[in-house]
């Protein structure tokens, strides 16, 4: 199980009448074990869909659901890795992946062994008992990740997860979430604003308008992607140099350009 | 406009002559005889009252042994209303209902001074130790719940939703994640309430029977010893100061310690 349907989605802001509409007739489904990333300009209400999946908010109008069930309140079927990393200052690394496990009342052997796997899987082990700030911005968002995957969950909603990391920081996420999601395929919901990571990542690139934000294109990576063998190449700037990713790039750069404003911001 | 900083010799200087100054015009004021030395005694009466009372008794009680009661009584009252106070300002914040309820009447009554409960205080809990506790716990009982609230209210809401979606239960989230976020709050809230509680001793002990510092000051108002009245005053501001440099000390340790840890 793992699938995400949005049916006729609307968000509005505020109250209603007079609040602000975020978010328009959103029509999405994303099946299992997709990676589904959205793209769209600043405020055009991409995190409010996420935030939705989780159960952070609620629809004003249409409905969200995973694996089948409207989501009604926040779950650990579907876990969230967030920009800003979210971790638990006060915890150490193991706390902070054991939270989880624990709130799924799991004998303290089996979590040991989860959570020893995803130290493994994240290249954490010598920093299980470092405490978040001792870490650098990349090492965080690893143990966030670990975090979310230690759950096993059916959906892994990820928020511009490395919008806060430097460029080369961000490239080494990149390379280690393909990895991961060709070992360890996920259904896949993830934010972002950069267009190559959203084409070197995902099956398919949902783009979005401007506010009020609505779908206005959908793009399938993945049969190019499997076409052109991408997958050969160990490091994104060899994919990124091939002409079918950067034909998509292009394509996806031009219909974001029509959805800036008049003043081109 | 920026203030300049001063070094530490000069903050001494400063300080020393701000003292002196007091002293003098205190002095002046009751040497002169512009206030009637059995109204104001002077700051020599007063110093050499205060270094009697620490051996000789006043109210059947020598000053220290004043001090020891009342401080017994004092640390009762605060604990009481931390114990009370900080589970209750973290349960508000997190649930709203809870706050919808007590809210209301927690604003109006922690405008009502320790000091009004008093004939209530005696009342109902008597004048042995019931009393005087209430009377420090009224006076020590709001920045306790206040900030454990304010903390509990503003931790990052990223923290919660990442709690959240972790399945995390209302018991967890308020244990592991709320009441170590709202930790330094709580600790800000505990520095008020203990110099709130120590200023509400004097009104606590004026319905106790026995010992304590304000019970000797209220004596000593019977029999016109102004200068044991004040040598009360001037041990229970050496006190307060004493509470509060040490409670100073512990939060910027925690502070510290949080951050290397946090």
């Amino acid at each position: 199980m793992g699938s995400i349907e949005f049916s006729g989605v609307g968000k509005v802001f505020g109250q209603a009448g007079g609040g602000t509409k975020a978010l328009e007739d959103i029509n999405l489904t994303i099946g299992e074990k997709e990676f589904v990333a959205i793209v769209g300009p600043s405020g055009c209400g991409k995190t409010t869909c996420l935030r939705m999946v989780a159960g952070f908010e609620l629809p004003s109008s249409g409905v969200v659901s995973v694996s089948g069930r409207p989501v009604t309140s926040p779950g650990p079927d579907r876990a969230v890795v967030f920009q800003q990393f979210a971790l638990f200052p006060w915890k150490t690394v193991r706390e902070n992946i054991d939270l989880g496990l624990r709130n799924k009342n799991l004998p303290k052997g089996e979590r040991d062994k989860l959570i020893h796997g995803a130290l493994q899987l994240m290249n954490l082990e010598s920093h299980a008992d470092a405490f978040p700030h001792q870490l650098s911005g990349g090492m965080q968002q690893r143990v966030a990740i670990a975090r979310a995957y230690v759950l096993d969950p059916d959906v892994l909603l990820m928020d511009e997860p490395f919008g806060a990391l430097d460029a080369q920081t961000r490239v080494v996420m990149q390379e280690e979430l393909v990895r991961l999601a060709r070992v360890n395929p996920r259904t896949v919901l993830f934010i972002t604003h950069a267009v190559e990571e959203a084409v070197y990542l995902a099956d398919r690139v949902a783009i979005m308008t401007r506010r009020p934000g609505r779908i206005k294109e959908i793009l399938d990576v993945r049969s190019v992607r499997l076409r052109e063998n991408w997958d050969r190449f160990q490091n994104i700037e060899d994919v990124m140099d091939l002409e079918s990713f950067v034909s998509i790039r292009t394509h996806i750069w031009k219909s974001l350009r029509e959805e800036k404003g008049p003043q081109g911001i | 406009m920026e203030r300049l900083p001063l070094r530490l010799r000069e903050h001494v200087a400063w300080g020393l002559s701000g003292l002196a100054l007091f002293l003098g015009l205190w002095t002046f004021l009751t040497v002169s005889g512009v206030v009637p030395r059995q109204f104001l005694p002077t700051p020599l009466d007063v110093a050499g009252r205060f270094h009697e009372l620490l051996t000789t008794q006043s109210a059947g009680a020598t000053l220290p042994y004043h001090l020891l009661s009342s401080f017994k009584r004092y640390a009762y009252g605060v604990c009481l209303a931390a114990i009370v106070g900080i589970p209750l300002g973290l349960l508000m914040g997190w649930f709203r209902w809870l706050d919808d309820a007590v809210s209301p009447v927690f604003d109006g009554l922690r405008f009502i001074a320790p000091i009004a409960w008093v004939p209530f205080a005696a009342l109902w809990f008597g004048t042995g130790i019931g009393g005087p506790i209430m009377i420090i716990f009224a006076g020590a009982f709001p920045p306790c719940l206040i900030n454990a609230y304010r903390g509990a209210r503003f931790v990052e809401p990223r923290l919660i939703e990442a709690a959240q979606m972790l399945g995390t239960g209302h018991r967890r989230i308020i244990l592991e994640i709320l009441l170590p976020a709202a930790t330094p709050s709580i600790v800000a809230g505990l520095r008020v309430s203990a110099g709130l509680g120590w200023q509400s001793l004097v009104g606590a002990e004026l319905i106790v029977a026995a010992a304590g510092v304000g019970f000797m000051m209220v004596q000593a108002q019977g029999i016109v010893s102004t200068t044991t009245v004040m040598s009360g005053m001037i041990a229970i501001g050496l006190i307060g100061m004493l509470i509060d440099v040490l409670l100073r000390q512990g939060e910027a340790w925690l502070r510290r310690r949080r951050g290397l840890e946090a």
